[in-house]
This record gives structure tokens, C-alpha cells and sequence, in this order.
């Protein structure tokens, strides 16, 4: 009876929380922007460290498997760098998600702040960190003569949608974690195996009859989505309506989650 | 609950009513719940909850209310729920039973190390706080020079705020706390131990803020300084309240039963 009372505050609750942590915009940009300048204090190459370890990342890995998989790196090459920087996207948030709320402890217990600007803030930072990466993926076009041609604005939308995604799996893990903290270690160990079951470092057609062991993959289909594109073709009609779905469960997840708990948040971390 | 409502012929800028505020542990197990009921001291009570969830009943049933001008001391021995009390005024702890009205602007003031950036430089530390605290980014150029001019750390300022030693940064958060013109500052003890001078220069920015009819909330256990700087006493024990009155009578009594 009583919960049933509380759930449309709860909820009005929620939004509030939302549409106050949008107008704080100013602050969680510079809060996420504090957080890139941590990473390039006082260090010589700066933001370079980030660019050029997922090159070298890129590049070991996209001869390595070319010469394994018996494909021409011209090939798997640009499938390996935009495959590796939208995974390091993914795979930095579910693996920080589970620090999002208890990391942020000194705030929440000292001052109330919208716990939503705590997942813009966290979110900001991971796209800024991807952006580092996208010279990479320009510097390859240019070295093996692709031109992905118009298609490639249709990862704009896709990028968006991962972005979205981002932040209600960060919302879910964030809560999640702060309430049970075995989770961030499951995560951690589990996106090892996703990397390698997912076609980051192989592409999918090698898998021949069993393609749907990628089809069936919800990785596969969220990475396509900005993949696809920056390959020069459109995402087929199964992954985007896959990654819609997969977007529609994540934000359905995120909240109820956020609206039933947001409040515990605080007695949590 | 409801957060900053206004409601023009209410003149409470702080309003809680019959709040209760309750901690689950997750960490502590069935056995180590015999010893804790039978646990008599003044921190908040230990038991069940429904769910058969071992929590700490850290407010319950606290009802005040403060008007413009008040300036309130929580007192009363440690884990007796002043911080709690500060916190859930401050809207960081939603309670689960009762509710928490306030007006106005609040700087919470119960950690000098928030949004501390050590390798900032003061400056640019000021900045971050003062945003943390509300304010716009136009607003806080325009009043960097008195702050900076408050904390008289000179340049100091322009270096990271890691070299600073505690007392310095404590200045730092003082005056950017109290440089938002609150109508509601929070204060937990622990940020004023300043050196004598800035302690008599802090309390004279509180006089001239408290001038401008706002509420301040102290939670302390130097009673010289509640008497001094407070105008009413909320003596807490096992969260909830044993005495509220005017602070002398408060200090009086609660000083009898610690002697006593």
C-alpha cells in the first residue's frame, strides 16, 4: 500500500534529479574535464598516452590476426581500429561503472548534487577519452586509401545510441555495484571473455554457418552500429534492430532501477 | 519529502518533521547482533527492520523547526547523530519516515576537503567549489578577488593545493562556502580548527551573515564555541532529542548529565 504510494513520488523524484543534473551542465563538464587533466598531469606526452597505446594496440593486433586469419591487413586492419576504440568505449564503462556511485563518495556524502550529474560526468569523460582515439582510425584511412564514403555520417546516430547506452548501464552498474560489491569484479572478469567471443579482432563472416554465434552476440550488433559506417556501409536492418531493442532494455533496466533506489544511493557508498 | 517548496506564510526556513533515519549494514552478521542490542551507549540505536535487515537508527523522530536568524548547536557525544542531522537538513540523506522542508540555499560546510583537487592550483580550486556550491561561472570571476582576498593565502593561490598544509585548504573551503551568501551553512566541527586568528575571522563572516537573517547549524562539542556563536542548542542522544531550548539551557543541562 505504502509502496504503492511512494512509487509516482519516487518517480517525480527521479526526473527531477535528471532535468536538475542537465542544467548543471557547466559543472559536470568541467568535472569530467578535471578528470582527462588528471590523466596528462605532469606527464611529458599528455594526451598522447592515450592515442598512442590503442595504436599500438591496434596495429600488433591487426598483423598478428591478419596473419592468423590469412586476410589482407588492408582488410582486417580497419575492422580491428574501429573495433578496439568502440570496444575500449564500452569496455572502459562497464569496467568504471561499478566506481561511478561509491567513487564518488567525498561528493554525495558532503553535499546533494543530482546523481545523475555523477553518470553525465562519468559518461563525458569516456567520450572525451574515445574522441582521443578517433585520430587513429582518420591516420588508417588515409594509409590504406579508404573512403567510407557518406555512410559514414550514419555513425553519428549509432555512436549516439552507444552513448545512451552508456549511461543506463552506468546508471544499473552504478547502483548495482554500490548495493552488492562482488559486481565490478564480475564485470571485469566477464568483458575479458566478451572481447575475445565478440568479432573486434576476427570479423564475423569467418564464422561461417554459425554466424549466429555473432548475431546472437549484443556486443557484435553495438559495435556495428558505429562500425558498419565507418567502413563505408550501412548497419543491416537485424543489428539496428537489435541495438534499438537492446537500447529499449538498458533504459527500462536503468529506470526502475534508479527511480526504486535512488535515494538508498546515499546510505550505500 | 519535499525539497524547497516555498510556501510564502511559512516562515520556517528549516523544517523537519517526525524524521527517522535509517542505516542498513550489510556487514554485519547474525551473531554480532546479540552483543549490539545489548549495547547501551548514546549512538543511534541497533536492531531489525522487516526485512530482518540488521540497521542503525540513526535519527528518529526528530522534529524542529528554525527560523530566519537561528543559529542552532547540535551537541551531544559521538555517534549521536549530529552529522546525520546535518546531512539529512542538507538533503543528502532522504529519510525514510518524515519529512525535511527547507528554503533557500544551503552550503554544506561538513568536509573542507570536497571538491578539493590537490593538483589544482588554489585558484582553480575555488573555482570547482564555488561551482559545486551553485554558483555560475560569470558569478565566481566576479567575486574570485574578495575570496581570494579571505582566505590571505596570497600566492599561495597560484600554486597546487597540494603543498598546502590542512590549515591552509581549510580556509580555502570556508571562504568559498561562506562567500555563496548561504541562507542555510552547515557546519561540522571538524572544519574549524583554524589557528586563533582565522577562527575570530570566520566568526566574524558568520556575524556578518547571520546579520542577513539565515540559519546556521553547528554541530559541535566545544561547548564555549556553541554557547558563543549559537543562539538555540538541539542536545542529541541515540538519535533522537533529549533537549532543544535556548543554548545555555541546553549546554547546562547536557553538561549536568555528562557530569552526573
Amino acid at each position: 500500500m505504502l509502496e504503492s504510494q511512494q512509487t509516482p513520488r519516487r518517480f517525480r523524484l527521479a526526473v527531477a534529479d535528471f532535468t536538475t543534473a542537465i542544467a548543471l551542465r557547466p559543472l559536470w563538464v568541467t568535472l569530467a574535464w578535471n578528470d582527462i587533466l588528471h590523466r596528462y598531469r605532469r606527464s611529458a606526452l599528455g594526451p598522447l598516452w592515450l592515442t598512442a597505446s590503442m595504436a599500438i594496440s591496434i596495429i600488433a593486433l591487426g598483423t598478428v590476426y591478419s596473419e592468423i586469419l590469412k586476410l589482407p591487413a588492408a582488410e582486417l586492419m580497419p575492422h580491428v581500429c574501429v573495433g578496439l576504440i568502440v570496444w575500449a568505449f564500452l569496455n572502459s564503462i562497464m569496467l568504471d561503472a561499478g566506481d561511478l556511485f561509491v567513487g564518488s563518495e567525498n561528493y554525495i556524502k558532503q553535499i546533494r548534487l543530482p546523481f545523475s550529474l555523477y553518470v553525465f560526468r562519468f559518461v563525458l569523460s569516456k567520450v572525451i577519452i574515445f574522441a582521443h582515439d578517433f585520430p587513429i582510425y582518420i591516420a588508417l584511412l588515409l594509409y590504406f586509401r579508404i573512403w567510407p564514403g557518406a555512410a559514414a555520417l550514419l555513425a553519428v546516430p549509432g555512436f549516439l545510441l552507444l552513448v545512451i547506452n552508456g549511461m543506463m548501464t552506468s546508471i544499473t552498474l552504478g547502483i548495482a555495484s554500490a548495493r552488492f560489491r562482488d559486481i565490478p569484479r564480475i564485470i571485469a572478469s566477464l568483458t575479458q571473455i566478451v572481447f575475445l567471443v565478440t568479432p573486434i579482432i576476427w570479423t564475423p563472416d569467418l564464422l561461417g554457418p554459425r554466424s549466429y554465434l555473432a548475431s546472437s552476440n549484443p556486443f557484435f550488433h553495438l559495435i556495428e552500429m558505429v562500425r558498419a559506417p565507418l567502413l563505408g556501409s550501412a548497419p543491416s536492418t537485424e543489428t539496428v534492430t537489435m541495438a534499438i531493442s537492446i537500447t529499449i532494455i538498458n533504459g527500462l533496466i536503468a529506470t526502475v532501477l534508479f527511480v526504486r533506489f535512488r535515494s538508498r544511493i546515499a546510505y550505500w557508498v | 519529502m519535499n525539497l524547497a517548496t516555498s510556501e510564502p506564510e511559512d516562515e520556517a526556513v528549516v523544517r523537519l518533521e517526525r524524521v527517522s533515519v535509517v542505516f542498513p549494514i550489510y556487514q554485519a552478521g547474525s551473531r554480532s547482533l546479540k552483543k549490539r542490542v545489548l549495547f547501551h551507549g548514546s549512538a543511534g540505536r541497533i536492531g531489525r527492520d522487516a526485512n530482518d535487515q540488521v540497521v542503525v537508527e540513526a535519527l528518529s523522530d526528530v522534529s524542529l523547526s528554525l527560523m530566519a536568524g537561528d543559529r542552532l548547536a547540535l551537541i551531544g557525544s559521538n555517534g549521536a547523530g549530529k552529522t546525520t542531522l546535518l546531512r539529512t537538513i542538507a538533503g543528502i540523506f532522504e529519510p525514510v519516515r518524515g519529512s525535511v522542508t527547507t528554503h533557500g540555499r544551503i552550503s554544506p560546510m561538513l568536509d573542507i576537503s570536497l571538491g578539493i583537487d590537490a593538483e589544482l592550483s588554489g585558484f582553480d580550486n575555488i573555482r570547482m567549489r564555488a561551482q559545486l556550491l551553485g554558483l555560475t561561472p560569470a558569478t565566481i570571476e566576479r567575486r574570485l578577488p574578495e575570496i581570494a582576498e579571505f582566505t590571505e593565502l596570497g600566492d599561495y593561490l597560484e600554486m597546487p593545493v597540494r603543498t598546502y598544509s590542512a590549515g591552509m585548504i581549510l580556509r580555502l573551503g570556508f571562504a568559498v562556502a561562506t562567500c555563496v551568501e548561504p541562507e542555510i551553512l552547515l557546519m561540522d566541527e571538524s572544519i574549524l580548527a583554524g589557528d586563533a586568528h582565522f577562527i575570530g575571522k570566520a566568526a566574524a563572516r558568520i556575524q556578518n551573515f547571520l546579520d542577513r537573517a539565515s540559519v546556521m547549524v553547528l554541530a559541535s562539542h566545544n561547548l564555549e564555541l556553541c554557547s558563543r556563536w549559537c543562539s538555540k542548542g538541539l542536545w542529541l542522544d541515540q538519535g533522537r532529542i533529549k533537549d532543544f531550548g535556548p543554548i545555555d539551557q541546553v549546554i547546562a543541562n547536557y553538561t549536568q548529565s555528562v557530569v552526573g
